[in-house]
């Protein structure tokens, strides 16, 4: 099968005017007939939702939690970039485009992006608009910080919580909405399957959460906006909750799930303490504006620290290793996510980590506290100032800066950031890869479109810092309320679709049946234990570094890990009440069918881009090393049928605009 | 640590509950949840059924988790939610009684969840500026003093957990109200339609089933968020200017 992206003709500046002023309309009388699901309500879910209920389509949202406001995009702490330019750095929209192509490191689609980079002001001004209160200069105006990858200023944010406030944002607008009676809300209801009706996805099949219903819903159309699939590591960044369940049960109806093994590791996560953690938790990268990352360059020094028997403190300027700024002058800490945890790696690989477990390093802000106190004491006219009060002053500032940040460290470790250096280690926290879609943000089955982190489309093999946010409300408010048009203006004569015909009632069955499979296993392992151990063999194999051998094994260790769930499982309670564990097994099922697909495309990618690192493919310096010659393209796998082999189709990457080139931070 | 939980188990929003008594061995590095998780384990394994509680983000920001410890929303810590309290501030032997968030607005679905969806509504009340996606001005066009901005900052930091009702004696939900109604109204955006905001608002508060503020702060000391009564303050003097205008 060949993919077309359908991508429009004509120069890379205008596609998206062009596009716009062309595109078919669909007429407000129309659009009132027509309706739209739209599962998730995250950035993107909330932001589309909301956008194509005012536009006048009937749209039904779906979330598993008790509240649109409490999904994961509200964990988001640094910031939302976008090309303003004003700080008068040398920003556009160009440059946008441009960082972001390379810090993916050349495997994404230059059209997608470039729209992206060019809707992203307007993201800006919505948000200002609903009352997002980012943080402001003196004068009243907007202030940006710098994030990894980029060499300007261009992050908005609201101190740390920029995705709370974001998704506030988009919570608001959608309630508006539901007050309109526009948008019709389903909380505690989760997706368990896509409806295809005669080739076009016309509804779901959901299950209310408290009283374990099995419910069909329909529409003329359904959008994904379900995220990403991290907590296939278990461990990860990611909410409890989030799940692959919506974009795993689309491809198991035949969509296309595009490079699902590039998975971006983020170098500033919270180390792991013990085996019965449950989640990771993330410092925003924001801190590598001011924080500097270091190891002892001495073994001994590191041993030492493991012991307790010194600190961090202890350890002179000159026998610290700054081993960001030392490879990557030209970016120093803000190199991109993927360049930085891999870096940590290789201390922490060479026996230099300084947390009992070995793998952590430090991230420092002394310097910075020394800096801004000294530039603060003299803005209040002190002469000669005192370290002490440097110091203090300083830690003000840091405070106003990261506060949040500097707490939340302190709650978990029981360590007090502003005196000793918090320790940091690389986690699992986002997915590039995800549903394969067309510009219009289709996937190739007609009528089923993805947004946001549920789609694989803008960051190719590794994102940036502060993109997240901005992809997932640029799909929600300015992309796919136009884009569905493309898909909807041909069903103008299509009549309401009847939840009551055959495949709706078929994949009702199917999840009956498949629920009273869980809980009749009745055998002597629990959900958890599955995830834990899926969790372990994809970190061990398919994580920060993979090679042939270990993605083999992994791949076998899976399979059989699977058949063992299904006959081993133990699910308490029943299906009709609300019943969080058989929730989890239905989740952990589905993950166990993902997890062998990452693994077989990275088995198959035999080179390194982003943050899939293959051992055998690297340079001398232990950069990632890309083969452009053969693999200069999106994998995009089917796999209806487990019991054939996942099939790939290679949708090629032309870069027109952009000068492929190996990727260097130095 | 070893550890003697009372937990309050409800089989669902119509069946009566009660407190069952579990021992748990927890270290004191586990969060609070990761130590209930190791309990609900452990009844798996003797094939009981787990207690239900709500949670996700476990990093103190969805405002998913609740539940009142020793008495407490959120337990002893201040501006902490139940998902960053750490065990550590246990000790061993410690007897620990964990309820459901109470109040009339807020029924119980399960052991320990509870249904919020009343603070949905306020919210679809009047919680929002009337702004469609695409209309507005450069983000540049709108300047606003810093220390306003901040301020509503402080208060657009609720997570809505619902923390605020269960500390209140009478059920209210002023300050949940009030923080919505300060962060947009302190906002030159959002100040155009306060005078109905607060209004609608307030009224939906009332037929939700929450009760009445008398002034007792129980909601500042445990909010969180740490969200300051004087934004309650802030809404009582928007509504008796409203009822003013309205009269």
């Amino acid at each position: 099968m060949k993919l077309d992206a359908k991508i429009p003709e004509g120069p890379l500046d205008q596609k998206w005017t062009q596009y716009q002023s062309r595109v078919p309309l669909v007429s407000p009388a129309n659009k009132r007939k027509l309706e739209v699901i739209v599962v998730g309500s995250g950035l993107a879910g909330a932001s589309a939702a909301a956008s194509l209920g005012e536009l006048g389509y009937q749209v039904k949202c779906f979330t598993f939690h008790d509240s649109p406001r409490r999904a994961h995009s509200i964990a988001a702490q640094g910031g939302i970039n976008a090309a303003k330019n004003y700080m008068n750095d040398g920003d556009s929209v160009f440059r946008l485009f441009y960082d972001t192509i390379k810090g993916g490191d050349y495997r994404a689609r230059e059209a997608n992006v470039y729209r992206l980079a060019e809707v992203s002001n307007a993201i800006i001004d919505q948000a200002v608009a609903q009352g997002v209160p980012f943080a402001r200069e003196y004068g009243g105006l907007l202030e940006n910080r710098s994030f990894g990858g980029v060499q300007v200023s261009r992050t908005f944010y609201a101190r740390g919580q920029t995705g709370q406030q974001l998704l506030i944002g988009a919570y608001q607008a959608l309630s508006r909405q539901i007050s309109l009676g526009t948008v019709k809300m389903y909380n505690r209801h989760e997706m368990l399957d896509l409806v295809v009706v005669d080739g076009k996805a016309r509804g779901i099949i959901a299950r209310n959460l408290i009283s374990g219903a099995v419910e069909r819903c329909a529409a003329h159309a359904v959008v994904l906006a379900t995220g990403g699939y991290g907590n296939v590591f278990y461990l990860s960044t990611n909410a409890m909750g989030c799940n692959a369940t919506a974009i795993w049960k689309a491809v198991r109806k035949g969509a296309f799930l595009g490079n699902p093994c590039f998975t971006q590791i983020h170098p500033t996560c919270i180390p792991v303490s013990g085996d019965y953690q449950s989640k990771l938790t993330l410092m925003s990268e924001s801190l590598r504006n001011d924080g500097r990352v270091w190891v002892p360059a001495r073994k001994e020094d590191a041993e030492a620290i493991r012991r307790k028997q010194k600190t961090a403190n202890d350890i002179p300027e000159e026998q610290r290793d700054y081993f960001l700024e030392r490879r990557y002058p030209a970016f120093g800490n803000l190199v991109p996510r993927d360049v930085a945890s891999r870096a940590a790696k290789v201390e922490c690989d060479k026996g230099l980590g300084v947390s009992p477990t070995g793998l952590a390093v430090f991230l420092d802000f002394g310097a910075a506290i020394r800096r801004y106190g000294k530039s603060k004491a003299s803005v209040s006219g002190m002469a000669q100032p005192d370290v002490a009060t440097i110091e203090k002053l300083g830690r003000e500032v840091i405070a106003e800066k990261y506060g949040n940040l500097f707490e939340m460290y302190e709650k978990i470790t029981g360590e007090n950031p502003y005196n000793t250096p918090m320790m940091i280690y690389p986690a699992v926290h986002y997915t590039m890869g995800g549903l394969w879609v067309d510009y219009n943000l289709e996937t190739n089955i007609p009528g089923l479109f993805a947004i946001g982190e549920a789609n694989f489309s803008d960051h190719g093999a590794n994102r940036l810092g502060a993109s997240a946010l901005m992809q997932g409300l640029a799909d929600g408010y300015f992309v796919l309320p136009y884009t569905i048009g493309h898909f909807l203006s041909g069903e103008i004569r299509t009549p309401a679709i009847d939840p009551a015909s055959a495949p709706f009632v078929e994949a009702e069955q199917k999840c009956k049946l498949r629920i009273e499979q869980l809980l009749q296993t009745r055998g002597h392992q629990s959900v958890e234990s599955f995830h834990r151990k899926l969790g372990k063999i994809m970190w061990e194999h398919c994580g920060m570094s993979r090679n042939l051998q270990g993605l083999q094994s992994a791949r076998e260790a899976i399979r059989n890990l699977r058949s063992e769930f299904w006959k081993d499982v133990f699910v308490p309670g029943r299906a009709d009440e609300f019943n969080p564990e058989l929730e989890k097994a239905g989740r952990v099922a589905d993950f166990l069918e993902l997890g062998e697909l990452m693994v077989v495309d990275a088995m198959h990618r035999n080179e390194s881009c982003g943050g899939h690192f293959r051992e055998e493919y690297q340079t001398g310096e232990g950069e990632t090393l890309r083969d452009d010659q053969q693999f200069n393209y999106v994998a995009a796998w089917a796999w209806p049928d487990l019991d054939r082999e996942p099939e790939l189709t290679r949708e090629p990457l032309n870069y027109e605009y952009v000068k492929i080139a190996t990727r260097s931070y130095k | 640590m070893e550890l003697q939980l009372k937990i309050w188990r409800q089989k669902n929003a119509d069946s009566g509950g009660g407190f069952e008594v579990y021992r748990v061995k927890a270290n004191e590095h586990m969060s609070f949840l990761e130590m209930l998780d190791v309990l609900n384990e452990q009844l798996i394994a003797e094939r009981k059924e787990p207690v239900a509680f709500d949670h996700d983000c476990r990093e103190g920001i969805c405002g998913a988790c609740s539940m009142v410890i020793n008495g407490r929303p959120h337990g002893p810590n201040q501006g902490t939610t139940t998902c960053q309290l750490h065990m550590r501030f246990f000790k061993d032997g410690d007897v620990i009684t964990v309820e459901p968030f109470q109040a009339r607005a807020f029924p119980v679905i399960k052991d320990l969840v509870v249904d919020r969806s009343a603070f949905d509504r306020i919210i679809q009340a009047g919680g929002y500026i009337s702004v469609n996606t695409g209309q507005p001005v450069d983000g540049n066009a709108i300047p606003i003093e810093r220390d306003t901005s901040s301020l509503a900052f402080d208060a657009a930091a609720c997570i809505g957990c619902g923390a605020c009702v269960a500390a209140c004696p009478n059920g209210s939900a002023m300050l949940f109200v009030a923080a919505k109604v300060s962060h947009l109204g302190l906002l030159p955006q959002g100040k155009i339609e306060q005078d109905g905001r607060v209004q609608k608002m307030v009224a939906q508060m009332d037929e939700e089933g929450f009760g009445n503020c008398s002034n007792v702060a129980a909601c500042e000391a445990e909010c969180p968020k740490q969200i300051s009564v004087s934004n309650i303050a802030r809404l009582n003097r928007a509504l008796i200017t409203v009822s003013f205008q309205s009269s």
